[in-house]
């Protein structure tokens, strides 16, 4: 018997045995997870988000948002200079038809995209909006702008510094940049960044990548068809992701690869029905988001709460600065690094700017979030906004579609476990490659990992959301710490790459084939 | 001047018609050179996983050498062995833009397909590359039935 099928048969066992233990005391099964991950994990959330001197602002938050302007405004405003140029890079304007068969701008496009796009859109942004209030959209739109920089960054030098193997395989990512990159420049301690990027990197992907999203799928199912133990659903993902990363079934990451750009068109066009059904409150919205944004209109810590909140759930989303996208994009076949780069920082603007946007206006029309008639202001328990049915989370997100589609839950719930699993799967294979990155390629050596990930998929599930988004939202910022000072020493290069860049484009040296 | 042809295979029986014909033309011709062309169908707009784009290279460097081993190479040994000029080549893409887009690029004088070998619901909903070839060639086109 092969090891994976020994390791396979031996998680059958332990996921059938589990229920029948623990069947009596289901409940308070899911609070032990809870309690246990809960005190766990504490240290390490309070260290991330320990405030400014002085202030009650999180430094992480300041930290992210600093170093998206700096790249900005380093790149004069790449973002905006490029955009056109990114477009036809991803229409394959300027791909050589001789490489055809490699992967296309678009695919790596799409790739890192179908890693991103996920419930970041859809329970993030109500976690936003229900803590923040609208004004919180705000923030979250100028952070998913200022983020595309960042983004440009880190792909461009993903794209660089990848190793590329006898095999024809490729590897890359911030460990990889960073290690290299350092070296290039004469630069100490490359390598320990490296490593501790890989640490960070291995947790986000047991965090952000992996427990949030089973809780959030199981927060979406047991809204549909009742409560019950979360543990029950964090077992089902994790047989069916244990078939796809271990048993090697393509068909199912096939089927999602194709089905999940679908949902997340079909969101949004649902987002934009609603939307269009009240076209006579966009406006009011607006005035919402924009009057929130600079005084709260009452929530919790008032405009800096809904700065907090608007930049902290932007980056969860669209992790810009966090260095996922990098090892997502590395595997592009193009002669000019920068070219990826370009086509990486279309990736905050379809997230952030307008698919969590769209998640914003569709909260805020609603009318799920409460408001004191006396004063205009929204009415807060407990540090978040009240709503309708006390709901926060993903089941705000479907409480508001559902409140203009009433059918819309359904395929919402759907739609958030193809997302919650696709983005699984994307985050397996970035936390796998951090862990080769560690401990060394090798069958075993992914196998473990594997199995690991595959056991925080129950916790993630059977945990509940505070403890989860706080441990998901710690690790995924502990990377940006370790990539975005990577990214500071070494933006030098990607300076010089995009003024030669820019001047063969201007000279006409890298031009359009013609398809 | 010497005669180009292309001939597009598609890895079915059918497309030995095809050859078949070419060799007969090219031997009536005379001064003619055959190109042989296998098309790997493949989109740039596809969606991939993670795992799947970082072996891509590799994959693409396998289904390259196993179509030219298969297709090409049986082709062009049989034609070289009757002592016709004929070389190979293996393209990723739409076949009947790549196919299209190879006659221009070698300045070939015809292009010769085989009906296609596909049928019934697919050839309805997607139609067929020899179809679509047919309406947006830019060389005279021979459809081996």
């Amino acid at each position: 018997m092969t090891l994976i099928s020994r390791l396979f048969l031996s998680f059958i066992a332990f996921a059938a045995l589990t229920p029948a233990a623990y069947a009596q005391d289901a409940m308070s099964l899911d609070q032990k997870v809870n309690e246990a991950f809960a005190s766990f994990t504490g240290p390490f959330v309070s260290l991330i988000f320990a405030p400014l001197p002085g202030t009650s602002f999180p430094w992480i938050v300041m930290w992210l948002v600093v170093a998206a302007t700096i790249f900005t405004l380093y790149f004069g405003f790449v973002q905006l200079r490029f955009f056109s140029h990114a477009i036809s890079l991803v229409k394959g304007d300027y791909s050589d038809p001789k490489d055809a068969g490699e992967v296309s701008h678009f695919q790596a496009l799409a790739t890192a995209l179908s890693g991103t796009v996920g419930l970041g859109n859809i329970a993030g942004v109500a976690v936003a909006v229900g803590i923040g209030g609208p004004g919180a959209t705000f923030w979250m739109i100028l952070a998913g702008l200022l983020g595309m920089a960042s983004k440009f960054t880190e792909c461009t030098l993903g794209v660089k510094y990848r190793n590329e193997y006898p095999d024809g395989t490729v590897s890359g990512g911030p460990m990889y940049y960073i290690s290299k990159g350092f070296k290039e420049r004469g630069l100490p301690g490359g390598k320990i960044l490296a490593v501790l990027f890989s640490v960070f990197c291995i947790l986000g992907a047991l965090g952000g990548g992996n427990m949030f999203q089973a809780n959030q799928a199981h927060a979406q199912i047991s809204g549909i068809v009742g409560d019950y133990p979360g543990w029950i659903t964090g077992i089902i993902f994790a047989i069916v992701v244990f078939a796809v990363i271990v048993g090697g079934v393509k068909s199912i990451a096939r089927v999602t690869e194709k089905v999940v750009p679908f949902m997340g068109i079909l969101y949004v066009g649902a987002a934009l029905v609603i939307l269009i059904i009240n076209f006579d409150k966009i406006g009011w919205a607006f005035g919402q988001i924009f009057d929130g944004a600079f005084t709260g209109l009452g929530v919790a810590g008032g405009f800096v709460g809904a700065l907090i909140q608007g930049f902290k759930r932007a980056a969860f989303s669209n992790e810009a600065g966090v260095g996922s996208a990098a090892i997502a994009h590395s595997a592009v076949k193009t002669k000019e690094p920068i070219t990826e780069g370009f086509v990486s920082l279309l990736e905050p603007l379809i997230d952030t700017v307008v698919i969590c946007t769209m998640t914003a206006l569709v909260i805020t029309i609603s009318g799920q979030l409460l408001i004191d008639p006396a004063t205009s202001l929204y009415m807060v328990e407990g540090g978040s906004i009240a709503t309708v049915d006390g709901n926060s989370g993903v089941a705000l997100t479907s409480a508001a579609f559902g409140s203009a589609i009433s059918w819309f839950p359904y395929v919402l719930a759907i739609a958030v476990v193809l997302f919650a699993f696709s983005t699984m799967i994307s985050w397996s294979y970035y936390g796998l490659k951090a862990w080769t990155y560690l401990f060394g390629e090798g069958k075993v050596s992914e196998i473990i990992f594997k199995v690991i990930f595959c056991i925080f998929i129950v916790i993630g599930a059977a945990a509940s959301l505070g403890p989860v988004i706080d441990f998901s939202d710690a690790a995924i910022f502990a990377m940006a710490v370790v990539n975005i000072t990577g990214l500071y020493f070494l933006m030098s290069i990607v300076k010089k790459e995009l003024a030669s860049y820019a001047s063969r484009l201007k000279s006409g040296e890298i031009r359009k084939f013609s398809h | 001047m010497t005669t180009k042809l292309v001939i597009g295979l598609d890895g079915h029986g059918s497309g030995d018609r095809a050859l078949a014909y070419a060799k007969r033309m090219a031997k009536l011709i005379g001064d003619c050179e055959l190109l042989i062309v296998y098309v790997i169908e493949w989109s740039p707009y596809s969606f991939q996983t993670a795992e799947e784009n970082a072996v891509r290279h590799k994959r693409r460097e396998q289904e390259i050498s196993t179509a030219t081993e298969r297709v090409i190479n049986p082709a062009v040994s049989a034609l070289s062995a009757e002592s016709i000029n004929a070389r190979g080549v293996v393209r990723h893409g739409d076949v009947a833009d790549t196919l299209n887009a190879i006659c221009l690029e070698e300045g070939a004088d015809q292009l010769i397909v085989s009906r296609s070998s596909e049928g019934g619901f697919a050839k309805r909903l997607f139609g067929s590359s020899t179809a679509n070839l047919v309406m947006s060639a830019s060389v005279p086109v021979t459809v081996v039935g």
